[in-house]
């Protein structure tokens, strides 16, 4: 087997990866899109360019993509803690709606008390009830080392199926007793409307401003306390955190709990911000909790870059909206952002490895 | 008798069953080899999205549409699961991260929902769906009629494979090899043994069966093209083969109970028996959780391991 380019590990790890790596995904994966395109008989240059009007270009555009970059910011922030500490959890689907409907109860329990009282039990509502759902995967973990990849999805499936049965097939607390034909969920007050804040022309849903203090305090949490370098050193070797006498197993109960209640916080934030009502198939259609391990991983697990990738993401998802129809199918939107997780993955070798090309001498001197 | 309904649910288990013994059997394979495999769901539905394409555009006889409908799922699955391969053996990438990648890029929001849309397959149903055979007109003998009798050509070739599997896997030298690679992949290469062509050819070979599993859903169980269609059976899949040890014919079973449960609603219902019909959608989710919590604690665990480097890249330079 001789290939013409072989992989050395690197020693160390330049600082120009931080960057260049994401970038050079995002290029990869735009470019592999656009053969994506051809191949399915569409010009690739105006499908960009009408993704980036639609999504960035104006004022307007740019207030719509930070309303679907909220729940991406969350579910990312979401991934990424588990993520760090080696926790792979893929559940900030069903997290995410459990969020919805721990905000949906506390909009309508709550409902005449005060706006801020309402947003901050919406809050908290929405972040037990997703933190609840993870810490189930995270006790199964640490009791029984069951695997969380499997547990934490086939969770967002039972998530899902809850949703429908306190929609459609039951006459729960959520459900609108005065809707006839196709069931609907309560409306929430007007006073349970989560804040517009005007910075100039831009509409910052109230939910993004909530996003940047989390990935402020998760960024402080795993980057300044013990807390965050204990995961690191779980996440770099268990055995040795086990000598070192740090409790791994309630950290992964914590950890989980922590992503599940960020990915529940994101919830509250769509029923809030958005809906305004526990809306079970439109947070289904939409797929944020999937989106946050793409968000993650392209956001090299890091809280800040988090909140700028899911910006780009949600201008990616938004102008797909936007531009849904004959010649802008559903589905674009899921392969491009597939095709930037590939990338990133795929991008992640750099960081390991230089790519050198094959020469006797080199392959004497490595050996 | 046949009216049965234990008789039904066993019917319906091995109905239902069919497609998750395909995508397991692959991933079995593909898992054997030292090679995790999380993008099964994205697989399936390349498949199954790509045999619609095929039945409602090939002409031919329906026989000649089927076999070549089902030859194009497998072979979209294993385009994808040579993807897969790329990335996990030539780039050794972190085979978790890329098996989710490929389900999303892949899966009911990603291309295969962008295929359904650009091919325009989801418009009418499918003209040649895989039909249930008669084989030797004994469907209507008691109670194994429906059960052995009454499925498509599909079921039965996943019992032909099963065996051979068992065969393969415990019985040839090739078989021996294969396991030795994802043992011990290190020994395996001192030994002589291609990991990296093991590995790929195990990995493709996986995806070409949960293409065809994801066939069975779009040209079988539905059949017409619905975004997603497979609702989770890829992952149900990936559970199995950790329930099934690792062994074909314990897989087999294995999807037979869980094809069981899925149908337990239907079934139910048809029969107008009162029960809450979420918990039995919920069913098949839960018993996997059940089932892995069973097998990740205990004996089991310590009794049949999985292979001893799944999911650990394999680099000849560090020996």
């Amino acid at each position: 087997m001789q290939s013409p380019l072989r992989l050395e590990r690197r020693l160390t790890q330049p600082k120009w990866l931080n960057w260049g790596v994401p970038l050079l995904s995002l290029l990869g994966a735009l470019i592999l899109g656009a053969v994506v395109l051809m191949a399915t008989g569409k010009n690739p240059i105006s499908v960009y360019m009408r993704i980036l009007e639609r999504g960035f270009a104006s004022t307007d555009a740019f207030s719509r993509t930070l309303i679907s970059a909220t729940p991406y910011a969350f579910t990312g922030l979401a991934a990424s803690v588990a993520f760090r500490m080696g926790l792979i959890n893929i559940g900030g689907e069903g997290q995410l709606y459990l969020g919805t409907i721990g905000a949906a109860f506390a909009g309508i329990a709550f409902a005449d008390q005060p706006t801020p009282i309402i947003i901050a039990a919406m809050i908290i509502c929405g972040m037990l009830f997703g933190g609840f759902w993870a810490s189930i995967v995270g006790v199964l973990k640490a009791k029984f080392s069951t695997n969380e990849i499997i547990t934490s999805l086939m969770l967002n499936y039972i998530a899902a199926i809850l949703l429908d049965y306190l929609i459609f097939n039951s006459k729960s607390y959520w459900r609108d007793p005065k809707s006839f034909g196709f069931p609907t969920g309560k409306r929430l007050v007007e006073g349970a409307y989560w804040y517009d804040m005007s910075f100039g022309p831009i509409t910052v849903p109230f939910g993004f401003l909530v996003a940047i203090i989390a990935a402020g305090i998760v960024w402080f949490l795993y980057n300044r306390t013990r807390f965050g370098y204990e995961v690191s050193v779980i996440a770099s070797s268990p055995s040795a955190a086990r000598y070192a006498g740090i409790r791994t197993r309630w950290k992964i109960i914590t950890v989980m709990s922590l992503s599940g209640a960020l990915a529940g916080l994101g919830g509250a934030s769509d029923v809030g911000d958005f809906r305004h009502v526990l809306d079970s198939k439109g947070v289904q259609i939409a797929g944020y909790g999937y989106t946050g391990i793409v968000v993650a991983a392209l956001a090299r697990l890091n809280p800040i870059s988090a909140i700028f990738v899911a910006v780009f993401l949600g201008g990616l998802s938004n102008a797909g909206y936007a531009l849904q129809g004959p010649d802008f199918p559903s589905g674009l939107v899921g392969t491009l952002q597939g095709l930037i997780l590939f990338t990133a993955v795929a991008g992640e070798i750099l960081t390991r490895y230089r790519i050198k090309r094959q020469t006797h001498v080199a392959e004497g001197a490595s050996s | 008798m046949n009216n049965n309904i234990l008789v039904i649910i066993l019917a319906s288990g091995v109905f239902y069953g069919t497609p998750i013994f395909f995508a397991a059997l692959g991933e079995l394979f593909t898992e054997r080899s030292g090679v995790l495999n999380l993008g099964v769901e994205g697989m399936m539905l390349m498949g199954g999205v790509s045999a619609v394409w095929a039945s409602q555009h090939i002409p031919g006889s329906s026989w000649f549409v089927v076999l070549c409908s089902i030859l194009i799922g497998a072979f979209a699955g294993s385009l994808v699961a040579a993807l897969h391969a790329f990335l996990c053996i030539t780039l050794r990438t972190n085979q978790t991260v890329a098996g989710l990648s490929i389900t999303i890029f892949a899966g009911g929001l990603g291309l295969s929902s962008y295929f359904a849309n650009v091919w325009d397959v989801a418009s009418e149903s499918v003209k040649h769906p895989i039909r249930i055979l008669n084989p030797a007109g004994l469907s209507d003998a008691p109670i194994v009629g429906p059960i052995i009798f009454h499925q498509t050509i599909l079921t039965y070739l996943s019992w032909v494979l099963c065996g051979l599997s068992l065969i393969y896997l415990f019985r040839t030298r090739t078989g021996l090899k294969l396991r030795a690679v994802g043992e011990s992949p290190q020994t395996a290469d001192a030994m002589g043994i291609n990991v990296v062509k093991y590995r790929y050819i195990h990995t493709i070979l996986g995806g070409a069966l949960a293409g065809i599993g994801g066939t069975y859903y779009s040209l079988t169980i539905v059949p017409q093209w619905v975004d997603g269609v497979t609702k989770g059976a890829g992952w149900i899949a990936i559970a199995l083969v950790i329930f099934g040890f690792w062994r074909p014919d314990l897989t087999l079973l294995g999807a037979y109970l869980f094809g069981a449960l899925q149908s337990l609603g239907l079934i139910l219902k048809a029969r107008n028996i009162e029960i809450n019909g979420s918990l039995l959608d919920a069913m098949p989710f839960i018993m996997t959780v059940v089932v892995l919590v069973l097998v990740s604690g205990g004996w089991a665990h310590k009794r049949l391991q999985a292979p001893a480097s799944l999911g650990v890249p394999y680099e000849r330079e560090e020996r």
